[in-house]
């Protein structure tokens, strides 16, 4: 590991035992905070009764629905877009102010379309996720070097073959920044989501724990997450890396 | 693996007098609503290719040469006159039979050299075989064959040059487009390149049109240069070499060459000039 790395480690490290001696020292209450190595153990115990279970594979499915929407609408809808400038330049303010919009607040009014349950914590992951797709999208389209479009006209390439063929992989270094963002917004908008309009998923676990002041599984839960969403961006990175440094971006 | 692989069905070996492409008073304006306003690139232009021949085109910078090119591909329409390739009217279209390779680096990052090498074939849907029978053809013609499994990130622009054109060649084009293909390329790569460019010429019996800034280039390579005037582009006169169909870059060596170079410049002097004092009255200069 390099410098930098080890110097990362142990901020991070640092960090945890910091928390770690003053939840021990009584200095943090465990009605507020619980100590990390505690969560770890709770945790472990937690996936080891498998009570935890059904509700992590919910919004695992939650999260992995609306993320290859988000993917692939915010692929095909900004490949759309690019190829029809005029529409662009009139809907590029929306997409640019698109997270500025606290949208959240209109859950009553997703509870009414999709109803309470899947549908609707589906619909909020995808609405998180989709937009920094499409900018994403069509920000890899404007740096498509014009020799490879033209390439493809060299081929007889229509509009849809290109945009698979050429295009995608061209832009996929901007594509996979799309990806991360959209990994990231679909998690905030599934557990959000799930707290407030499901009965079942992690969001309403945590949700639910703390409401009856099981501090144990509701701190248990979030360490889960963070290790869960650290996991899958990490293995994102390394396939992300290993795929640059193959095609020498 | 015979030599024969890669040539086109109709080709001939020596170029002969039929017309194989032919431009009919094309003119190009860029911007502009079609008749007033705009930039015109190209002045009324006629040129006929012959099959088989190796034709450059050479010409100050910002004289036009690519929209030439362009419009001859069927990559860029021509705003009047028409373009024809083996007797029929292109339309802003790339016509079958036509390979097209460009200045800048146009091989595919993210496939391998020998994946690059066979993006057209298949995509045409040629059988697993023939694909194979002309790739390995190609990398072993351009000197690639160590290179197949290797990604163009891995290889020099040079390199990546000869990729390019080996993916056009395995189409079996029966007229080949090269816009300034080796303009990035340092000067002794550039004269390789030229000798690998002559090879593929012979070997495929296609018809040649090389664009290109170079004098010894063109002096080098071609059967006829066309010479273009300062914007708007049009060819304003052509030099026959006469070299042997069975030439190289030693031709440098030749009396000739020296005295077509000298021809070439004593045209293109003057076009260079009035190119290099449009620069000064507008700076709305096309590449």
């Amino acid at each position: 590991m390099s410098r930098v790395g080890w110097i990362r480690l142990l901020v991070v490290g640092g960090f945890i035992l910091a928390i770690e001696l003053l939840c021990r020292t009584g200095m943090i209450s465990p009605r507020v905070l619980i100590a990390p190595s505690d969560m770890a153990i709770r945790l472990y115990r937690l996936l080891l009764s498998g009570q935890a279970n059904a509700d992590i594979i919910e919004t695992l499915g939650n999260v992995a629905i609306s993320l290859v929407l988000s993917v692939s609408g915010g692929f095909a809808i900004g490949a759309a877009i690019h190829a029809l400038p005029r529409l662009r330049r009139a809907i590029d303010p929306f997409l640019a102010s698109y997270y500025a919009l606290p949208f959240f607040a209109f859950y009553p009014l997703f509870i009414v379309m999709f109803g309470l349950g899947r549908g609707a914590v589906v619909a909020i992951g995808f609405l998180f996720g989709v937009v920094a797709m499409i900018i994403a999208t069509l920000n890899g389209f404007d740096r498509i070097p014009r020799v490879l479009v033209r390439t493809a006209e060299v081929y007889h390439m229509g509009p849809v073959a290109a945009a698979l063929r050429i295009k995608l992989p061209s832009a996929v270094p901007y594509l996979f920044t799309g990806v991360k963002l959209a990994i990231a917004y679909c998690f905030i908008g599934v557990i959000a989501a799930e707290f407030i309009m499901a009965s079942s998923g992690l969001g309403y676990a945590i949700a639910y724990a703390f409401n009856n002041f099981d501090n144990g599984k509701m701190y248990a839960l979030m360490f889960f997450i963070i290790v869960l969403v650290t996991i899958v961006n990490a293995l994102f990175y390394t396939y992300e890396r290993r795929l640059m440094r193959r095609w020498g971006r | 693996m015979n030599s024969a692989a890669l040539q086109p069905a109709q080709s001939a070996h020596e170029p002969s007098k039929d017309v194989h492409a032919e431009m009919r008073g094309v003119t190009r304006v860029y911007g502009g609503d079609g008749k007033t306003g705009g930039v015109q690139a190209l002045a009324a232009t006629d040129l006929r290719l012959r099959r088989g021949e190796f034709y450059s085109v050479i010409g100050p910078s910002g004289c036009g040469k690519s929209t030439l090119l362009d419009v001859l591909a069927g990559l860029s329409r021509p705003t009047t006159g028409e373009v024809l390739f083996e007797g029929k009217s292109i339309d802003g279209r790339v016509p079958e039979g036509t390979g097209v390779v460009f200045q800048e680096d146009a091989s595919f990052p993210w496939l391998t050299v020998a994946d690059n090498i066979a993006f057209g074939l298949r995509r045409a849907g040629i059988d697993a075989a023939e694909i194979q029978r002309r790739l390995d053809y190609a990398l072993k013609l351009m000197g690639l064959a160590d290179f197949a499994k290797s990604y163009p990130s891995q290889l020099s622009g040079g390199m990546r040059q000869r990729v390019c054109i080996a993916r056009t060649l395995v189409m079996q084009p029966r007229i080949i487009l090269l816009d300034e293909p080796f303009g990035a390329l340092d000067a002794q790569t550039r004269l390789i390149m030229g000798d690998e460019l002559l090879k593929v010429w012979r070997e495929t019996g296609a018809t040649v049109v090389l664009i290109t800034h170079a004098l010894d280039e063109a002096a080098m390579l071609s059967d006829r240069i066309g010479i273009m005037s300062a914007r708007p582009g049009k060819i304003i006169e052509e030099i026959k070499t006469q070299w042997p169909r069975d030439r190289d870059s030693r031709i440098a060596a030749n009396p000739a060459f020296g005295e077509i170079t000298a021809r070439l410049w004593s045209v293109l002097r003057d076009e260079s000039l009035k190119a290099i004092h449009q620069g000064n009255k507008s700076s709305a200069g096309l590449a």
